[in-house]
């Protein structure tokens, strides 16, 4: 299957380097502290936190530091045909792990011992790149709901299809089989938090591919940036300072 | 700008899906013109003075494709969307103009009309993807002229008539390709463009001019919904249709579906199949089996049968199981063959032929439309009828056409001519023939591939000494051995005596690898080539000159680099230890097979190299004894050498391949050298590993020979390789040249062996029958064969010089390589008998000669000879032709004897009888052998 042609354009139009359209928006559910609603094309993910709160459960509760929780969830909907997809099942929960780690390894939690916070996560449409989507609209949330962090993670996917590294996979190029790394860093600490990949790839080829999925990881950050600055914008406007 | 694009799809459990795909609409694609102001010139494709732009239509490149190969055409847009229905419709079609639109002397643009803001179109409701992608060709061509303004006319080429007639209502100019080819005033042209199924015009008038010509010759196809209901439902079988080479009114389809082949008797059986074709197939009643046989021969109008060289192995064989044609005493065997007829084809095959016209009458006015029969050199081609304009040329030359269609009407497909190649019956073309008949490439190497050599002259350098992954061998006394005359030399052996009393033996293989590193265009072109060809008078190689020739090529007195595999083995010929060392290594001697046998026979010689010569023959033919213990088979082949004048390049001299010892010697070297190497790969990449593997026979493949030996009383234990091997060896008369007969015709009973990924096959699979080796590869011909190259990585690999490429981990790809080098393989011997054969012919067409000859099969009307002495094989009638299974001789199936009625004469199998040699041309241009009986 071809899915760089010779001209140098993808099945969608893009060219091997570019990425989907971004989109964000801040403050989607009134009754979260924070909320975003994040899309990457056609994948569209709502994430909401709450917290940091009191500890629901006691014996969880940790003595110098909060408790992050993290709930990945895919709307019925979200794909095309009508899967009835039980909770909890093994993807969902990798997939909150997988977010919750990378969340904590930027919130201060330490600010906030014995407190919980947690985050919901839930795609509402999926066209490939949902890890990715996950944790933007997460950052976003957080951002929203003033909890401390290092600083913004972001996160971007990268493949290498047609002996091309290729950012920013849709769901066919994600389905195709090949490699495929999801990234998240800290774009201004320039340190990665996350690194997925379940294939077999050439370490020169892996580090090009690692290296296009950092730039857009960065690109994100500087989209992210410009969202939340609009954001704080408007909230100044609306306190009439 | 984004777009969503919607459509539905049929999921292959039968739902119906919705999908949306996003769309990305750009302003940054070119037209591709060089004097455009507002684009970026730099990828443009079109000359500058172009007063012309063509944009074509799905159906042109659909159909005319080689009429669009022919550098007349230039200044083409090729629409994104155009590509993606070709694609859809035919692979083949769409690798062609993908090659067209990427070879920069073409001025073929291609132009991402479905990702341009500007000519993107929506899919309007109610309007079908057809009409929608019609709408977006025209869309486009508008977009170009107004583009680019009123310097340059933008012309739509379609043959659709909708099309055209919207076109033309929407002000774009637009014309089919007969008219514009028409209008560009060359009439050869005008062959080249195919006929598109009776819509044409001047196919119309034939069909009022010659009414009887019209009526329906084949059955229907079956509707596609219908095939595939009928093969879910177990009524028709599908398969890949297989002509038998050697009688092009039979065919086989292997069907999983029964897990047998079906036999599909006569034209009318097969219903327009070509071979290769996909087709389905409906099981005929059992009492129709086979009846239709008798029917087809005398449907046939040409001889059946050539002289041709002794195929090599089953695959080159022709059937054997209706060879013993239609006596009325076969009553068993074949009946339980099922037999079949095509009820519809799911996929052609569909390409050019190789061929010539048949001769006819010049017709009046010359220069005029006529049509012609093209009759392909593949017999098992039907006979293709095309039209053209230039009879008087054609005639005496070689040519390649090209299949459009073929209709239930008429009795032959109908095609167009593409090309000429030369003239009939001269050395080149035919040569030419051969080549491309066999799909190889024998084009000079392309600059990016020379580029990838090492500056000229190359030497050794201190750097290659100091690599710690080399090391210096120089100082060992090494030669080789080849056959006179060799420039590429790419093995080369030593042997010591160590002073435990054991010996050290090596062998050094020319590090190909060193040159070659994957991923460039060199290797590259070696992967698509495979592996060098051989003709007669010339060789086509798989790498450049510089490298087969000298670089790489184990050359007397020079320091070279080598890929060593050295054994220490006991006085018995027994393997101690094996390194495996990238070596440097300086050759001492570079002998021929006479020489060194010369050597080894002259007692009174005492030098080392000669010495080292006498120590190795003796430990190979331990080896040799021991591998034929375990029951590799000693084959035997009639292989045939041309002496060639060296001006002319006609063949002086022609004889059988002398085998010597010092020959037998090298080969044992060689073997234990491809296994040695095998173990150690597939130690280290047990997924991974190229292989090269022997199917054992089948019962069925070795009927014939168990026939042919049972007639003449012998008894053959085929139950293993050794047993066989055993039964070979006992197999002997009075007749001293009774052995070799019988292992040729044991050898022709064995299919070749193939290479194999290791991944794809369970390790009892992996077995060599004819080596009787568990496991074996090939390793010490890495100049002509690119099997050896990549073994080379793979043993370089294992022993951690270099890293594994990462071609090694794509399994379906490996599998691919070693498919496409399975099929150069086969082409390559193909073609090198191919040559023999053209040779043979030019030899004896000067030369008619009475020879002996052995009989080998016995027909109805004569029998097959073999002519020992220059290895070919060919049909000696009894009676006349014309008057098959003639009334006044009769076969004796159980003995396999003819006999005359009146009991005077008789021929057995195997028996020698004296025949006469002789080129005649039966129809001018087409000489061919001819063997009569004295």
């Amino acid at each position: 299957m071809e899915y760089v042609s010779p001209e140098g354009l993808r099945l969608d139009g893009r060219r091997p380097m570019e990425m989907r359209q971004l989109r964000a928006q801040i403050g989607a559910v009134a009754k979260a502290d924070g909320s975003a609603v994040f899309e990457m094309g056609n994948t569209k993910v709502i994430a909401a936190v709450y917290g940091p709160r009191e500890v629901q459960n006691r014996s969880q509760q940790i003595g110098d530091q909060a408790l992050v929780r993290c709930e990945y969830s895919m709307a019925n909907f979200s794909t095309g045909d009508r899967k009835r997809k039980p909770k909890g099942d093994r993807r969902s929960t990798e997939i909150s792990l997988v977010i919750r780690q990378t969340m904590e390894a930027c919130i201060l939690t330490h600010l906030m011992p014995r407190s919980q916070i947690d985050i919901y996560v839930q795609v509402l449409q999926a066209d490939g790149g949902t890890r990715s989507a996950c944790i933007n609209a997460a950052t976003l949330a957080l951002a929203d709901a003033g909890i401390p962090m290092h600083d913004l993670v972001t996160s971007c996917s990268a493949g290498y299809l047609n002996s091309t590294p290729l950012l920013d996979l849709n769901y066919v190029e994600d389905s195709a089989g090949g490699p495929d790394i999801t990234v998240g860093i800290l774009p201004k600490l320039d340190k990665v938090t996350l690194l997925q990949m379940d294939a077999k790839l050439p370490v020169d080829i892996f580090e090009n591919v690692m290296q296009l999925a950092i730039e857009g990881c960065k690109a994100i950050a500087t989209y992210i940036g410009e969202v939340l600055l609009e954001n704080t914008k408007q909230l100044e406007y609306r306190k009439g300072l | 700008m984004l777009h969503s694009k919607t459509f539905s799809k049929k999921t292959r459990g039968g739902k119906v899906q919705k999908l949306v795909r996003e769309v990305y609409l750009r302003d940054d694609i070119y037209c591709g013109a060089s004097f455009c102001k507002v684009c970026d010139t730099s990828a443009a494709r079109f000359t500058a003075s172009a007063s012309t732009i063509l944009v074509l239509d799905t159906n042109v490149v659909l159909n005319q494709i080689d009429l669009l190969e022919n550098p007349a055409i230039e200044d083409v847009v090729v629409l994104s969307v155009v590509l993606q229905e070709v694609k859809n419709k035919n692979t083949a079609v769409y690798n062609r103009i993908r090659a067209l639109c990427s070879n920069p002397a073409r001025k073929f643009f291609v132009f991402s009309n479905e990702f341009h803001r500007d000519t993107y179109v929506q899919n309007m409701t109610g309007e079908s993807p057809n009409d929608r992608n019609d709408r977006a060709i025209r869309v486009a061509t508008r977009w170009y002229q107004s583009h680019l303004g009123d310097a340059v006319k933008v012309l739509l080429i379609t043959n659709d008539r909708e099309n055209k007639k919207k076109a033309t209502e929407e002000g774009v100019s637009a014309e089919t390709i007969e008219s514009y080819v028409k209008s560009l005033g060359q009439p050869a042209l005008l062959d080249l463009l195919a006929q598109p199924a009776s819509e044409d015009i001047i196919m119309e008038e034939v069909e009022d001019l010659r009414p009887s010509k019209r009526k329906v010759v084949y059955p229907e196809h079956k509707p596609m919904s219908e095939i595939t209901a009928g093969l879910t439902s177990g009524i028709y079988h599908q398969g890949k249709l297989r002509v038998n080479r050697y009688n092009p009114f039979e065919a086989y389809v292997g069907s999983e579906s029964i897990g047998d082949e079906i036999v599909v008797y006569g034209r009318g059986n097969m219903n327009r199949a070509f071979d290769g074709d996909i087709v389905a197939v409906e099981i005929l009643p059992q009492d129709q089996w086979r009846e239709d046989e008798s029917l087809s021969i005398a449907d046939e109008d040409d001889d059946n049968e050539e002289v041709h060289l002794v195929p090599s192995s089953a695959d080159d064989a022709p059937r054997t199981t209706n060879s013993v044609s239609g006596s009325a005493s076969d009553t068993n065997p074949i009946s339980g063959r099922p037999c079949g007829r095509v009820i519809g084809i799911i996929k052609r095959n569909w390409h050019s032929y190789c061929g010539s016209l048949e001769p006819m009458p010049m017709p009046a006015g010359s220069g005029g439309l006529v049509y012609a029969l093209f009759v392909s050199k593949d017999r098992r081609i039907p006979k293709i009828r095309i039209q053209t304009r230039q009879l008087e040329n054609l005639l005496d030359k070689r040519i390649i056409v090209a299949v459009d269609s073929w209709d239930r009407q008429s009795r032959y497909p109908s095609g167009h001519y593409v090309r000429s190649i030369g003239e009939i019956g001269d050395r080149d073309t035919e040569t030419e023939v051969v080549l491309i008949e066999n799909d190889i490439d024998a084009r000079p190497f392309s600059a990016q591939v020379l580029a990838c050599l090492p500056p000229l002259p190359w030497s050794v350098s201190e750097q290659d000494l100091v690599n710690p992954i080399r090391t210096d061998l120089r100082h060992l006394r090494v030669f080789s051995v080849d056959p006179p005359g060799c420039k590429d030399i790419d093995d080369a052996l030593h042997c010591m005596m160590l002073p435990n009393g054991n010996f050290e033996v090596g062998v050094h293989i020319a590090d190909v690898t060193n040159f070659v590193h994957p991923g460039t265009p060199l290797d590259d072109e070696a992967t698509q080539r495979g592996t060098s060809v051989y003709l007669v008078e010339r060789r086509i190689d798989m790498l450049p000159k510089p490298l087969t020739e000298d670089i790489c090529s184990l050359r007397a007195d020079v320091e070279r680099l080598a890929f060593s595999v050295i054994w220490e083995m006991t006085p018995e010929a027994e393997i101690i230890s094996t390194r495996y060392i990238k070596s440097v290594i300086k050759s001492c001697a570079a002998l021929s097979y006479v020489e060194a046998q010369a050597r080894m026979d002259d007692s009174r010689l005492m030098d080392p190299v000669t010495k080292d010569l006498r120590n190795m023959n003796t430990l190979a033919k331990t080896m040799r004894q021991r591998r034929i213990e375990r029951g590799a088979l000693t084959l035997a082949s009639a292989e045939v050498k041309f002496q060639i004048d060296t001006e002319t390049h006609d063949p002086l001299d022609i004889g059988m391949y002398q085998i010597r010892e010092a020959n037998q010697m090298v080969e044992e070297f060689m073997l234990a050298a491809n296994v040695s190497v095998a173990e150690q790969i597939l130690k280290h990449f047990p997924g991974c590993s190229l292989l090269r593997r022997h199917p054992t026979p089948t019962k069925d493949m070795l009927e014939p020979l168990l026939r042919t030996a049972a007639s003449v009383g012998l008894n053959l234990d085929i139950s293993s390789s050794k047993a066989l091997a055993d039964s070979l060896d006992h197999a002997v008369s009075d007749d001293p040249y009774f052995n070799k007969l019988i292992r040729i015709m044991a050898t022709r009973c064995m299919t070749q062996a193939v290479y194999f990924c290791s991944g794809d096959l369970s390790p009892p699979e992996f077995h060599h029958y004819g080596l009787a080796a568990p496991l074996y590869t090939h390793f010490t011909s890495p100049i002509r064969r690119y099997a050896d190259v990549i073994v080379h990585r793979l043993l370089a690999a294992s022993l951690e010089i270099y890293k594994l490429p990462t071609i090694f981990r794509d399994r379906p790809q490996q599998t691919s390589i070693a498919d496409n080098l399975n099929y150069r393989h086969r082409n390559a011997q193909m073609a090198s008998r191919g040559s023999v054969e053209l040779h043979t012919l030019i030899y004896f067409r000067k030369r008619p000669i009475d020879t002996e000859a052995r009989i080998v099969k016995i027909r109805s009307n004569g029998f097959i000879v073999f002519v020992p002495k220059y290895g070919i094989e060919g049909p000696v009638y009894l009676t006349p032709r014309g008057e098959k299974g003639g009334g006044e001789w009769f076969v004796d199936e159980q003995q396999q004897k003819i006999k005359k009625m009146d009991g005077s004469l008789s021929y057995g199998i195997l028996q020698a009888v004296k025949i006469h040699l002789e080129v005649v041309e039966p129809q001018p241009n087409r000489p061919k052998l001819q063997l009569t009986l004295l």
